[in-house]
């Protein structure tokens, strides 16, 4: 059968990337065609200014080779101008005659550099800034002419005018607004900025309107006027002024295009307004009134367009929010979203002129919706996540300004700035990735976003602690910002949809098995993956407890077996003991154990219990047995530890009896699964020697009653718990942890600890669910005691927990019994 | 590990004795090559594998199991459970066995 055809009229960034997101989920869907008018492969364009700049070669900047084309089977067709679409034949026309039928177009063909239209613009010498012939000339000029004007002190003005400095030109920028990059810097960035230029040798004329260009006997530009009369030279004169969407051939065959800012218009599927099988991304698209000049909203326009390409018929792209920041070594800078402000919008500003640092933030109603950085960028991508995801930042106001590493207590991140860090330096302490492997790994399989630098190096894929620190190494090493991750992220690749989408539809639709909810929102898989398989299977236990199915072969392996798979194979098994108190007879059967199964380490945790390390699968069964005391969870995304102080009944300065408390708390929550693993500690008095700072849920006893504390985490980063009510009696801590436990329980995503939950919904919310709200918090701690009413203890109830036991006895392979198999 | 040079069918147990989208592991000394995980998908297809991953050595008996894959439970390694190759961009690659299923009863080549 044939398969359909598919065209790409341009082979640039954004084209070529909706190839490669619609080969990744249909490969073998189309017989594709790339027409590109330029006589390269696809190229990395962001990346020319640091090839100006001597930086990098034309080798280094190509993304994909010709044998990436041929391995894909993808033609193409270069130094091909497509000069007409007939829509009714279904036929492309090329400037040189032939034709081409299509099925499926896809039109990519990026934007124009804008020329001024004076005269003289069509000298010699007169170039824009755009493409791989520009850049080339630049070079080339800058062998045999020295003095050098670039029109437009933007982005890619900029970026030109150093590159032709750091080439041995003279060079004056010509700008005709009042700052440098007014569309990306305030006003004191701007003067920021040109002065760390002048003082690298560029001469600048700001508010200067040119009139024309003049040529010199050669016939070759040789001067600029200015409308004030001046005269300056120029042999070489680069035009960056801004870029319009190259819409002409759409408008040419009668595809409807916007007259300001220009653009073919789109909708949310990427399918162009005339004809929905004509699909346009990139640079040349008006996408609800606004053509991106970016990287990454390109990169998110391809990715919607391949799923519809792919007849997957999800994903819509609904706009982007854009960073930026400046290639030019030596110069940090960065801003993103409304860095201006207006009368709604407050501002922090920090601003050392002589240190040659600016940091302006612009929140509106407790969100940060702007931020424009001078000097020290280091915590760009932090902000710009925090602008992306909406995040509440009302509690982190005071430290914002300070940066990502300011918030919580200790942890490695933000310690080293990614630029300054050497090749061996370690980013990732989990997988040992140095940061040379990084940067050598995005070079060289071009990657742009965190997830292909996670699964390319594994840097940032265990704890998630460097992340900030390689989404920095992306943005220095790939340029932009290419870290631009969609505002809400997949659950993973088998599937377009959230973790919170799947926590809606399994409620809303009461779906009730792991399968019913794949089937109902169309996975794409078969059978999910090993990442969201466990989230699926825990969004039913916790949505709708005692009726859905618990598929224990979607849990991880600890939570099969009940205990913690050790890097031998071998398991690690912790008894419960309650609030951390232990008797003879349990220690007695527990060494009794050790013994009989020769356990070869036995440690005391963090939590007050007894670790016992490295027990053989097959003696699980027995060993808890023996021992007779009731699982740990040690090993389960669910209550772990209630760590306690000995209290009033012991210590001389206890106020509470907390070790009595920590064992009401344990007895009353413990088996009960959530989001991630859950700890709790109670203290007697405020010296809080049980650490309840650091908990999910820390309980600290004073003389009228106890205080609570939550979303504390003393892990990966350490956060301190936050308050969040004082109480007078122990029914009363009992029923505003459980309600807070049930409220995380029933909305936290999967492998959400409870301080990132609480981050993402604001403290207030839960406030206002649990403590403002008694009828809810009644509601919800009895929610939480239905859940766990009945809950089997998983090391004595194998029938109840769904423990397949045939996992604890090894097959012994029967004798060679070659007669008793049946022939091929 | 020694090179075995007499492989032979081995029966091991019956398919229903095998998990659905799980696996079993078969005992053998480390002299005779390792422990062989015995997987099982949602089709009933039988594979079956070194319980090494190539990663870190970690059993890959208890990963978790989906598609024609399994997931490596020390390090989320992803191995094609049909040849023994790592999913890109991780290389490496375990010893694949192979099985048959006769009437209900697996068998391996050991």
């Amino acid at each position: 059968m044939n398969k359909p055809k598919l065209a790409v009229i341009g082979n640039g960034m954004a084209g070529i990337r909706a190839i490669e997101e619609l080969l990744k989920i249909a490969p073998d869907k189309y017989d594709i065609t790339v027409f590109g008018a330029e006589p390269h492969p696809n190229y990395n364009r962001i990346l020319l200014s640091p090839v100006l700049a001597g930086e990098q070669t034309m080798q280094d900047i190509v993304l994909n080779d010709w044998d990436w084309y041929r391995d894909n089977g993808i033609k193409l067709v270069t130094n091909k101008k497509i000069v007409n679409i007939h829509r009714t034949k279904r036929e492309l026309t090329a400037e040189s005659g032939e034709t081409y039928s299509y099925d499926r177009l896809l039109i990519a063909t990026g934007s124009n550099p804008f020329i001024l239209p004076i005269p003289g613009a069509n000298l010699p010498g007169v170039i824009s800034y755009r493409d791989i012939a520009d850049t080339e000339a630049m070079i080339d000029a800058a062998k045999h002419h020295k003095k050098a004007v670039v029109i437009g002190g933007g982005l890619l003005g900029l970026e030109a005018a150093n590159g032709l400095k750091l080439r041995g030109m003279d060079v004056t920028v010509v700008h005709v607004m009042p700052w440098l990059m007014e569309r990306q810097l305030d006003e004191r960035a701007g003067k920021l900025l040109q002065a760390s230029l002048e003082a690298k040798g560029i001469a600048f004329k700001i508010q200067a309107n040119t009139e024309a260009l003049i040529a010199g006997e050669s016939g070759r530009v040789a001067a600029l006027k200015f409308k004030s009369g001046e005269q300056i030279p120029a042999e070489l004169v680069v035009m960056a002024v801004g870029i319009r969407p190259n819409a002409a051939l759409a408008e040419r065959s009668g595809i409807a295009v916007s007259a300001r800012p220009g653009g073919i218009i789109v909708n949310d599927t990427m399918q162009t307004l005339t004809d929905p099988r004509i699909y346009a991304v990139g640079e040349c698209v008006n996408h609800r009134g606004i053509a991106y000049g970016l990287v990454a909203p390109l990169f998110e326009m391809a990715k919607v367009c391949a799923n519809h390409l792919a007849e997957y018929g999800i994903g819509r792209y609904v706009g982007s929010v854009t960073s930026t920041k400046l290639k030019v070594t030596g110069v940090d800078l960065f801003s993103a979203g409304n860095f201006q402000g207006d009368e709604a919008t407050e501002d922090i500003v920090l601003s050392d002129p002589i240190g040659g640092v600016y940091k302006r933030l612009v929140i509106k109603d407790d969100k940060l919706v702007g931020a424009c950085l001078y000097g020290d960028t280091v915590d760009g991508s932090w902000y710009f996540k925090l602008l992306r995801e909406g995040k509440n930042i009302a509690e982190i106001r005071d430290q914002l300004m300070f940066g990502e590493s300011n918030i919580g207590d200790v942890g490695h991140e933000g310690n080293t700035r990614a630029a300054a860090m050497k090749d061996s330096d370690e980013v990732c302490g989990c997988n040992g990735v140095c940061k040379g492997a990084i940067t050598k790994a995005i070079k060289e399989k071009g990657l742009f976003t965190l997830d292909e630098v996670r699964k390319h190096t594994k840097a940032s894929s265990s704890c998630g602690s460097c992340t900030g620190l390689v989404e920095q190494i992306l943005m220095f090493t790939a340029g932009g910002d290419y870290s631009a991750t969609p505002k809400m992220k997949p659950m993973c690749g088998c599937t377009d949809h959230t973790h919170q989408d799947a926590r809606d539809a399994i409620k809303a639709s009461k779906l009730l098995s792991v399968p019913d909810v794949m089937k109902f929102l169309d996975w794409r898989t078969p059978n999910g993956c090993a990442t969201c398989r466990p989230a699926l299977n825990y969004y039913l236990l916790s949505t709708w407890p005692k009726e859905c199915i618990d598929d224990p072969q979607s849990r991880f392996i600890n939570e099969r077996a009940h205990a913690n798979i050790q890097k031998d194979g071998t398991f690690s098994v912790i008894p419960r003991m309650w609030g951390g108190e232990t008797t003879a007879d349990e220690l007695r059967r527990i060494a009794n154990a050790v013994d009989k199964y020769k356990i070869p380490t036995v440690k005391v945790t963090g939590g007050q219990r007894i670790d016992l390390l490295g027990v053989k699968k097959e003696d699980l069964p027995n060993v808890w047995k023996d021992i007779g005391m009731p699982s740990g969870h040690a090993y389960a995304k669910a209550l772990r530890t209630v760590k306690t102080c000995v209290g009033s009944e012991w210590c001389r300065f206890g106020t509470q009896d907390s070790t009595q408390m920590g064992k009401d708390l344990e007895q009353a929550m413990w088996r009960m699964y959530a989001p991630h693993k859950v700890k709790f500690a109670v203290s007697g008095c405020p010296r809080n020697c049980a650490e309840a700072g650091i908990k999910d849920v820390g309980v600290i006893g004073v003389d009228s009653g106890w205080e609570l504390y939550v979303a504390g985490n003393g892990g990966i980063k350490t956060e301190v718990a936050q308050f969040f009510v004082k109480v007078k009696t122990s029914e009363e801590v009992l029923e505003y942890t459980g309600a807070f436990m049930q409220l995380y329980r029933e909305e936290g995503w999967y492998l959400e600890r409870t301080v990132h939950y609480v981050s993402r919904v604001g403290l207030d919310y839960v406030k206002k669910r649990v403590l403002e709200d008694a009828e809810n918090r009644k509601a919800l701690w009895e929610r939480l005691q239905f859940s766990l009413d009945g809950e089997p203890d998983p090391w004595f109830e194998f029938d109840k927990a769904r423990v397949d036991t045939r996992q604890f006895i090894p097959i012994k392979p029967s004798a060679a019994m070659a007669d008793a198999v049946p022939a091929e | 590990m020694k090179i075995e040079t007499h492989m032979s069918w081995r029966y091991v147990c019956k398919l229903e004795e095998l998990p659905v989208l799980g696996a079993r592991v078969v005992e053998r000394s480390e002299d005779e090559g390792g422990n062989v995980a015995v997987f099982r998908n949602d089709k009933d297809v039988v594979f079956a594998l070194l319980d090494k991953c190539p990663h870190k050595g970690g059993p890959l008996s208890q990963g978790i199991v989906f598609g024609e894959r399994v997931a490596c439970p020390l390090h989320n390694w992803t191995i094609e459970l049909k040849s023994g190759d790592a999913v890109a961009p991780d290389v490496g690659c375990t010893r694949r066995f192979s099985v048959k299923v006769d009437n209900g009863d697996v068998f391996v080549e050991l």
